[in-house]
């Protein structure tokens, strides 16, 4: 509550008579505006099925600092060596020029909602009839003692979010002499993307075990075992990478020395690399934080799942990996674009005056790859319980791979084609 | 060549036992679905299937635009029946009813 009375007295600093003036955006656009803030998975999907949805008639403006779309599904086969950032990464220009969405390269520094307005770095301030949140995830760096300097060093790298980071990382790999060690922390759950830091260990193994046979891939959990699609990672795992890759669990990191890149933890003893990745524990992006609507542990956002609108703010709708998912519900890049597309049907059925769909669904199918050429998935369908106010996995619908297969990474990276096209094209 | 096998199957299949997914509560469940639910349920295949139904060039997972509301029908019945071999949509496809199936396929054949 003292944040959001912070950010309002920010933003009565600025002009709020130049609002609308400020910018080339439609003054009083009829049907409404909507401001999306953040452009991956969630945000992007939001902008542009807001104006399918309305069938073109609502105002939609997206404020993201990135200058394109980099997406880390996909980003862990960058750290093993397959593909290129470039490859991950996707132009907005679709979304201005096929679909009319006004995109702002900016950043939000506060947000008004008794106002309906938001300021932006650039000096603007923009109002809003509905404001959508997707601020992605924030990885909570001062949580583990010496984290931080050993981030902002270089030395310790997180690569939670594909970027600069990721092929920061990839060029530790290959600095590594032959017999090197590799570590990988993995927080406790919750967390953006289940099978990711399983995938990721995969993907360094397969390298180091092309390139740099006499190394060891150390894989320390701090849960109580692999937390997505175990089976068939840890048979991949004794199958392709036999004393190569070692997986531990209840491995609770409590600190970490840059210097000497030891990792200390809670019980066991400390572990010395040649390359530390620390996958800290994450909480919503910064934003969501800030402006208070993070109340859930002040790591997650609440939201009613029948809009996604925040249980907070009125008219502010929070989608993707930031809020307080519902039970068997992970974060992910595909959750996020079917939050968004319940968030984007349910604030266009609001604007023009009609009512909610009373029963929306999602689904959602997280590829891993396990080898340079072999993937897994696990799927499910999600329909909403009214009873229950939230969404729960359909009985008997969804599952895992039966077995690793050439075919699924095929599919896998057809998959991300087609998502970032329904996103962004 | 998967779509000819598909099609192969699907005439096999004319005459198959379609059943119920075993859904989620449905508060609705009689009620036929307002445009805006079918065009929100159709949107939940996009994210693998393309906007619409419409995949990128070379896709390796098909695009589903434009096919026939029969057809569609009878392959999510199959697929849900597991007589079709697949690695995924047969877990997605029992999370969709016949009534759902059936407006999707609507909703698909329409594309162009």
């Amino acid at each position: 509550m003292q944040r959001r009375e912070l950010l309002r007295s920010l933003l009565a600093g600025g002009s709020l008579a130049a609002i609308g003036a400020c910018t080339s955006l439609p003054s009083s656009p009829k049907a409404g505006r909507v401001i999306v803030v953040g452009g991956g998975y969630g945000g992007a999907t939001a902008a542009k099925y807001l104006r399918l949805f309305s069938d073109r008639t609502l105002d939609v403006v997206l404020i993201e600092p990135q200058a394109s779309f980099i997406s880390s599904p996909l980003s862990n086969r960058v750290i093993g060596g397959q593909l290129q950032l470039s490859e991950l990464t996707v132009s907005y220009d679709g979304l201005r020029h096929e679909h009319g969405v006004h995109v702002l390269r900016d950043r939000v520094t506060g947000i008004a909602v008794d106002r309906q307005v938001i300021s932006l770095a650039s000096g603007k301030v923009l109002r809003y009839d509905k404001l959508v949140l997707a601020p992605g995830i924030e990885p909570m760096l001062d949580t583990i003692p010496g984290l931080a300097e050993g981030h902002a060093t270089g030395r310790i790298l997180q690569a939670w979010s594909a970027g600069a980071e990721t092929v920061a990382l990839r060029r530790q790999l290959e600095a590594m002499p032959d017999g090197g060690v590799v570590v990988i922390t993995i927080p406790e759950a919750p967390y953006r993307c289940p099978p990711a830091p399983y995938e990721r260990a995969s993907l360094v193994a397969a390298y180091c075990k092309q390139f740099k046979p006499r190394s060891k891939v150390l894989v320390l959990d701090a849960n109580q075992d692999v937390i997505a699609m175990g089976t068939l990672f840890k048979k991949a795992w004794s199958e392709l990478y036999p004393g190569l890759l070692e997986y531990r669990n209840h491995y609770v990191l409590t600190g970490v020395d840059a210097t000497s890149l030891t990792a200390h933890f809670d019980v066991a003893d400390d572990v010395r690399a040649d390359v530390l990745n620390v996958m800290a524990p994450v909480r919503a992006g910064r934003l969501a934080v800030e402006s208070g609507l993070a109340t859930i542990n002040q790591r997650w956002c609440e939201v009613d799942f029948l809009t996604f609108e925040s249980t907070l703010g009125a008219n502010v709708h929070i989608v993707g990996d930031s809020i307080h998912s519902a039970p068997m519900m992970p974060k992910s890049g595909f959750m996020a674009n079917a939050h968004a597309k319940v968030a984007a049907a349910a604030i266009a059925a609001q604007l023009s005056g009609q009512s909610v769909n009373a029963a929306p669904k999602l689904a959602n199918t997280c590829y891993s790859f396990v080898s340079q050429s072999e993937a897994i998935h696990s799927a499910a369908v999600y329909g909403y319980v009214a009873e229950a106010k939230t969404f729960k996995p359909i009985q008997g619908a969804g599952g895992v791979s039966p077995a690793r297969s050439t075919l699924e990474a095929q599919y896998a990276d057809a998959w991300a084609h087609n998502i970032w096209a329904d996103m962004l094209a | 060549m998967i779509r000819g096998t598909w099609l192969a199957v699907a005439v096999l299949l004319c005459a198959s036992i379609v059943r119920n997914a075993s859904g989620a509560e449905e508060p609705n469940a009689v009620a036929p679905l307002s445009a805006m639910a079918v065009r929100s349920l159709a949107a939940t295949c996009a994210g693998c299937h393309g906007t619409d139904g419409h995949v990128v060039k070379g896709s390796k997972v098909p695009g589903i635009a434009g096919l026939s509301q029969d057809y569609f029908a009878m392959q999510m019945s199959a697929y849900r029946a597991g007589k079709i071999p697949s690695t995924v949509m047969q877990q997605i496809a029992k999370g969709y009813d016949e009534r759902e199936t059936a407006a999707l396929g609507a909703y698909f054949a329409a594309q162009r």
